[in-house]
């Protein structure tokens, strides 16, 4: 777990090696293709690779008729311009018709650190999520995003990958499965279950891992597909450990946390905590310092941990 | 260029009285629609899907056909119409039209029909997609053209300029708009409510050619396409004056028309008159 990349790294370098191998991979961006790492896929292919200008609605409208022609379009831009500003795009343009949109979305969550809540996504899994025919995944790491992406690829159907600005350890390995639709338990343990995606899930195997020492063994899952939910896995879960913990870099309100709260209230009520954004917009600062600031830390996770276990008693 | 023979204007002109009726009778028997904007646009649709687009109803989905997409999504009814009368789906179907299980939702859903390129609706979306598809031929290296409707209240929508830049941009000479300027939406004349004024000067400024026409003649609506087809280096966007209503006495140049349906009795009186000709409106 020492080294430590972007998972929009990690997006860049897959999307070439793809669009060598497919030739419906198109890719666009809206102005910001440096920073989503799109930039090298329009080197390699230039005449597959439109920038839209800061134009994200007219962006996603593209995609559309790309797709609908075809191909694979790769649309990629700021989670936050990537969901809320073209919300209505992304409904009727590419949900509505279940077009075979990819949105690859970075700086996702308050880890994008020092441009401040304008440009902190921490709604955008809510947004997705509530659209029929979206896929919503959200990668742990740089080794899972390429299997994300394509698994992305081989899905008939719209799909929104949410990646990240800074680095982040590898928790996943090279032979680990990726399915979509399908958590990857991490760590198995019996007296509480840990559900993380994204950014938190290293924290969460940090948490686990600090919780052991004081006798307390927790099950972490990665929930990387946050739709199609995995409610077997869920349900299971909350069956053999008889609490539950979420943590996700976004709101505590749509996000996976809300998701979790669905099933477990339908399905199999037991105590549950989430760690996310406290329905708060974010704010300038290095993302370390905001992770503290916002509690989104292995110690908040194991805080959670054991008042989740105090109460049970 | 090319000219068009009087047959061939008979027979556009009659499919345009065809779908007309059509339109009429279908949103009388939904009982809630659009018909303004459906009949302004009939000219412009009977030219496209009788004389020029490439496309087979027995093979809608041939990746070389070329497309056409109705930004303007509400006058689904025009679509359909066509799409019947070209043999897309039986005419009977017209009249299931925004009722429960029907294909032919309130604005057209391409999930559900062969024929419709594109689900829209939701306004000012149509031109991106219709960038797309012509991206596309030039990505697969197809001739396809890609026609697109937009409506003079529609390019209110901030997208449509993005789009508009795009098309510019990427030099998309495979693509032709028509802008139904009927010059009326829901509130009223358009350049009452938020004037989209000047339209040639707009479009021209933003880097396409522009062509001015009468959107009921059918002659220069063929010779339009004809002239914008030619047009290398950038897209073309087809002005056509038009009137809301086309067609139907009552209705013409009527803004509260545009959504709403016609009664039993006013059915009745519409295709009466439509009845009375196919070269009466001109």
């Amino acid at each position: 777990m020492s080294k430590k990349v972007a998972t929009r790294e990690a997006y860049g370098d897959v999307l070439i090696e793809l669009g060598k191998k497919d030739p419906r991979i198109v890719v666009l961006d809206a102005d910001l293709s440096k920073s989503t790492k799109t930039a090298g896929f329009g080197q390699v292919f230039p005449e597959r690779f439109f920038n839209m200008g800061i134009a994200e609605a007219d962006m996603m409208g593209t995609a559309a008729g790309l797709a609908a022609s075809g191909l694979i379009p790769f649309a990629s831009t700021f989670a936050v311009f990537a969901t809320g500003r073209v919300f209505d795009q992304v409904r009727n343009s590419i949900a509505y018709p279940s077009l075979n949109v990819k949105i690859a979305a970075t700086h996702a969550g308050i880890t994008v650190g020092e441009d401040g809540a304008s440009h902190q996504a921490i709604e955008d899994i809510a947004l997705m999520r509530v659209l029929p025919n979206m896929t919503v995944i959200v990668p742990a790491d740089a080794q899972e995003t390429k299997k994300a992406i394509e698994a992305a690829v081989s899905q008939e159907g719209p799909v929104y990958i949410r990646l990240g600005r800074s680095g982040v350890p590898m928790v996943s390995s090279k032979e680990d499965p990726f399915t979509l639709g399908k958590g990857s338990v991490l760590r198995e343990g019996f007296d509480i279950t840990i559900i993380a995606a994204g950014i938190m899930v290293s924290k969460a195997l940090e948490a686990a891992e600090n919780l052991s020492a004081k006798g307390v063994q927790a099950r972490v899952i990665n929930f990387s597909t946050i739709k199609p939910l995995d409610s077997q896995l869920i349900i299971e879960s909350a069956q053999s450990t008889g609490l539950i913990v979420t943590a996700e870099e976004h709101s505590i309100i749509g996000g996976l946390g809300s998701a979790v709260a669905e099933v477990l209230g339908e399905n199999c009520p037991v105590p549950l905590k989430r760690i996310g954004i406290e329905d708060v917009f974010g704010e300038s600062g290095p993302p370390d310092l905001l992770l503290e600031r916002y509690s989104l830390t292995s110690g908040n996770i194991e805080k959670a941990v054991l008042e989740l276990l105090n109460k049970k008693k | 260029m090319t000219v068009i023979d009087e047959k061939s204007i008979d027979y556009l002109a009659d499919k345009a009285r065809i779908i007309r009726k059509y339109i009429v009778q279908m949103i009388g028997e939904a009982g809630s629609g659009h018909p303004g904007g459906s009949l302004s646009a009939a000219d412009i649709m009977s030219v496209l899907y009788f004389k020029v687009l490439n496309i087979d109803p027995q093979n809608p989905f041939d990746p070389d056909r070329d497309r056409f997409v109705l930004s303007k999504g509400h006058a689904a009814p025009a679509l359909y119409a066509v799409l019947a009368e070209k043999g897309f789906f039986p005419v009977e179907d017209l009249w299931t039209l925004r009722k429960l299980n029907s294909p032919l939702q309130g604005h057209p859903d391409m999930t559900k029909l062969a024929g419709v390129e594109m689900s829209t609706g939701s306004l000012g979306q149509g031109l991106s997609a219709a960038n797309g598809m012509a991206l596309a031929a030039r990505v697969t290296g197809k001739n396809y053209r890609t026609f697109v409707m937009l409506g003079d209240g529609e390019i209110e929508e901030g997208q449509i300029w993005e789009a508009a830049m795009t098309a510019a941009h990427y030099q998309l000479d495979n693509l032709i708009g028509f802008l139904d300027n009927n010059g009326l939406q829901i509130d009223g004349p358009v350049d009452q409510v938020m004037s989209p004024l000047p339209l040639s000067q707009k479009w021209e400024a933003f880097g396409w050619e522009v062509i001015e026409i009468n959107g009921h003649d059918l002659e220069e609506i063929w010779k339009a396409i004809q002239k914008g087809l030619a047009v290398k280096g950038k897209p073309t966007m087809i002005i056509c004056k038009t009137i809301k209503g086309k067609g139907v006495s009552y209705m013409e140049d009527k803004a509260e028309w545009h959504g709403s349906a016609p009664d039993r009795e006013q059915v009745e009186i519409a295709l009466k008159e439509l009845e009375g000709g196919s070269k009466n409106d001109e």
